[in-house]
């Protein structure tokens, strides 16, 4: 791959299957580097446009380069450069995790010396060592989601695609698993392309593509999509109902939260001023940004945590 | 060509691996087996005392070489293609876990998933038509050894044309399998139809004529008809050699699928490898074809 300032750019990609247009005229780009999250419910168009990042379906229109070449003409050195992890583990679950790695690796022209030294790196990158003689299907949900990165990562990518890393894990796992990657971003300063329905990984993204049957309908760093579509919000604590009415904030704008209420405001101006004006009141506080799923109920009406488990 | 032996390899472990697909494979041979020892074993050796003249007394060795003949011919016949069928599955598994998904997004060129998938369906079922056929000549050996080392040769040749057919056959029609309920189809319809179809339970004579027809137009007919050849040819020249008549011994050898009928035509033994043969030839064209225009259906 080239230098090129963008790992992946997409203009005006469209898909259509039958009558369903799947993907409308999306357009983005991904920077070198930066951990970049794609949301959108089931059926958005998520799926369908990683599939034609990597190659695996046709598009009808539109423009894709990743590293600054096109997978129509560059197929090859494209796959070298793409490593994905899918929802659900491909792997092998009657091989040992060697026989798995072995397998995927010589796709890549990967075997011997360079597999064994390879094999060594991830080990220690993923901590694998005790895993590697153990047949795939007797491992943790997390020991395989651990065992699916280091698949995608044998080739060295420069891309690593993580559609729906995390789903169905538990928090502990899920926590593991995400320390895992950003290590691997730091590390070996890969460009990550995430797709999640945990809307607090997505808020650790450096950039946030939200996509709604087939469109881009918004984009922008965390802080932006916040700040454009949420507003901020006060977490008060220790005061009664009342106090809470005599603000005089619509009620649609106040939720009551454990030991308190959160209390929806325009901006972080208008947060100030209410304060200023009910001293009394605000003994015990703090302002915080939106979360992301403020901001992707705003910009879609939908929910996206209630969506996990299933195919876009 | 590493790569190429290093995904045979991982395609054969799984098979072996894999409980349900290894003794899925085993079921039709299983079931011949058994009907051999509750009842077909009889009705072998009492249509040959129905066959022989009058009050012809004939050696037990050779009815004995007949029926084991008859045995294992059917057990490799049915074997060859059932075995193929089953290992050939992993191709749609592939499909079901990601697997092929997985293998679609690497560098890797269309053709090398595609053969390693008919390398290692022909290595697992050359191993385990091997080990039946060692099994055949071990029974061979005590109900009573008539082959030549040309019969076990052929007999081997038959064996290996067999296997390659029954490979490239399950290929073709696995290519366009995509679920668990089709794997199950095929399996079964496979597991339960190939050994009537090609006179392993019952020889082809004895069905209706029109039948016996559509059978005639079946490739895998005349490789069961090649391996009952091979398997009693030297049994059958034992009894001439003890006086039966050749006018016998060839409706002996008619009821027993040896001669085999293309319109009323007998069909030399050449013939039936060249048939065998070229339909192997044919059908890996076919399949290589089709793995050429998936290749251009992706990007």
């Amino acid at each position: 791959m080239n230098q090129a300032t963008y790992a992946i750019e997409i203009q005006g990609l469209s898909k259509r299957f039958g009558t369903i247009q799947a993907v409308d005229r999306v357009s983005f780009s991904v920077k070198r580097g930066e951990l970049f999250a794609f949301l959108g419910v089931n059926g958005a168009g998520k799926s369908t446009t990683i599939a034609m990042l990597c190659g695996q379906l046709k598009k009808d229109s539109g423009e894709i380069l990743i590293g600054g070449v096109s997978p129509t003409t560059h197929g090859e050195q494209i796959k070298r450069s793409l490593g994905v992890v899918f929802q659900q583990s491909v792997l092998d679950r009657a091989l040992t995790v060697r026989d798995n790695l072995e397998s995927r690796a010589a796709l890549y022209g990967i075997y011997g010396k360079e597999l064994a030294r390879r094999l060594t790196e991830l080990s220690e990158l993923l901590e694998l060592d005790s895993l590697l003689s153990r047949p795939l299907g007797k491992l943790s949900g997390g020991q395989q989601r651990r065992i699916d990165i280091a698949r995608a990562l044998i080739h060295r990518p420069q891309i690593l695609i993580l559609d729906e890393p995390t789903t169905g894990l538990d928090p502990q796992t899920r926590r593991s698993v995400w320390q895992v990657i950003s290590r691997l971003q730091r590390t070996e300063g890969l460009t990550v392309f995430l797709t999640t329905h945990y809307m607090e990984e997505a808020a650790e993204a450096d950039h946030v593509v939200i996509l709604e049957s087939g469109s881009v309908v918004a984009e922008g760093t965390p802080l932006e999509l916040k700040n454009r579509y949420t507003g901020d919000f006060i977490l008060l604590y220790g005061v009664t109902e009342e106090e809470v009415r005599s603000l005089g904030v619509p009620s649609d704008r106040v939720e009551s939260i454990p030991d308190g209420w959160r209390i929806g405001v325009a901006h972080t101006k208008a947060a100030t001023d209410l304060i200023v004006a009910h001293p009394h009141i605000f003994r015990d506080y703090e302002i915080v940004k939106g979360r992301m799923d403020d901001v992707f109920l705003s910009v879609t009406g939908k929910t996206l945590s209630e969506e996990a488990g299933g195919e876009t | 060509m590493k790569s190429l032996r290093i995904w045979i390899k991982r395609n054969v472990k799984l098979f072996f691996k894999d409980k349900g697909l290894f003794f899925t494979s085993l079921i039709t041979p299983a079931i011949l087996l058994v009907l051999y020892i509750t009842f077909l074993e009889k009705v072998y050796r009492d249509s040959f005392g129905m066959a022989l003249p009058g009050n012809f007394l004939l050696s037990e060795d050779i009815i004995d070489a007949v029926v084991g003949g008859q045995l294992i011919s059917s057990l490799l016949a049915v074997s060859c293609v059932t075995v193929a069928f089953c290992s050939n599955m992993l191709m749609v598994q592939d499909k079901l876990t990601g697997a092929a998904r997985d293998i679609g997004l690497s560098p890797v060129p269309p053709h090398l998933p595609a053969l390693s998938y008919y390398l290692s369906t022909l290595a697992v079922t050359v191993l385990i038509a091997l080990v039946a056929v060692g099994g055949g000549f071990v029974y061979l050996g005590v109900m009573g050894w008539y082959l030549s080392v040309a019969d076990v040769l052929l007999l081997l040749l038959d064996v290996f044309l067999l296997v390659m057919f029954g490979t490239v056959l399950s290929s073709i029609i696995n290519f366009f399998l995509s679920s668990q309920g089709q794997i199950s189809a095929v399996g079964t319809i496979v597991s339960s139809g190939y050994g009537f179809l090609c006179g392993a339970y019952m020889p082809i004579s004895q069905f209706p004529e029109g039948l016996q027809r559509v059978i005639s137009f079946l490739p895998g007919t005349y490789g069961t008809s090649l391996l009952r050849n091979h398997a009693m040819r030297g049994a059958l020249e034992a009894m001439k050699e003890e006086g039966v008549p050749q006018e016998i011994v060839e409706l002996i050898r008619d009821s027993i699928d040896c001669n085999l009928y293309f319109f009323d035509t007998k069909v030399e033994e050449w013939v039936m490898f060249a048939i065998l043969g070229g339909s192997v030839a044919l059908l890996l064209a076919v399949y290589i074809l089709l793995n050429l225009r998936r290749a251009k259906q992706i990007v």
